[in-house]
């Protein structure tokens, strides 16, 4: 499941949706913000998402990655709204039988999450002035994955 | 990104159009914009969609810049 809130993540509550006693394996990630992007110092981050379509390509993405890793349980949250440093803007969490398919089904999530879901960032610097970003890198990382 | 060059949300507009990409060069054209459709999407009554997608009278064509989550 997919979830878009303008809420604080909490990782330790979303961890315990992946229990299956069949698991031997649980990864997860989170995306923080950080206070520096190519080299311009950054005092917070704005996200935007056009929600509906987050949502149902969110669920794709999930279903995707449960039907390349049989047996995965998976979960992600992303953040909306303006957050600061340190905070989480996304969640993705994953359990599966063994660590392989695990570690690989989490960063396929994330991978697709980046490129694929209708959410932008608009950075806001410390010399005042504000810029969306556009994330090419990520297409790279996803593109090959 | 691209509600901000046009200086709105949405619009309603009367197009000789057969593709999605087409509506994108003809917005792009109304608003100045430049951007290529490169990492630029598309979704037709809220479903994802390709450039060569067929638009009809009343559809919904919603253009994306460069998404950035995460």
């Amino acid at each position: 499941m997919i979830e878009i809130t303008t809420s604080a993540i909490d990782p330790d509550g979303l961890r315990d949706k992946l229990f299956d006693p069949a698991a031997g394996a649980y990864c997860a990630f989170e995306g923080w913000i950080r206070n520096e992007n190519d080299g311009q110092s950054v005092l917070r981050l704005e996200y935007e998402a056009y929600e509906p379509l987050a949502h149902s390509e969110g669920e794709i993405i999930l279903a995707e990655a449960k039907q390349r890793f049989p047996h995965l349980h998976a979960h992600c949250v992303h953040r909306t709204g303006m957050l600061e440093i340190g905070d989480c803007a996304v969640w993705v969490g994953v359990s599966a039988p063994h660590r392989d398919e695990a570690f690989q089904a989490c960063r396929y999530i994330i991978d697709q999450l980046k490129v694929r879901l209708p959410i932008w960032k608009k950075e806001h610097y410390a010399d005042g002035h504000s810029g969306w970003v556009n994330c090419e890198r990520c297409a790279a990382h996803a593109e090959a994955s | 990104m691209f509600r901000e060059q046009a200086g709105l949300d949405e619009e309603s507009l009367t197009l000789d159009v057969t593709t999605a990409a087409e509506v994108f060069t003809a917005t792009q054209a109304r608003h100045g914009s430049s951007e290529p459709t490169g990492h630029c999407k598309v979704a037709i009554n809220d479903v994802m969609a390709d450039w060569d997608s067929p638009v009809n009278d009343g559809d919904t064509v919603l253009l994306f810049p460069p998404v950035a989550g995460g």
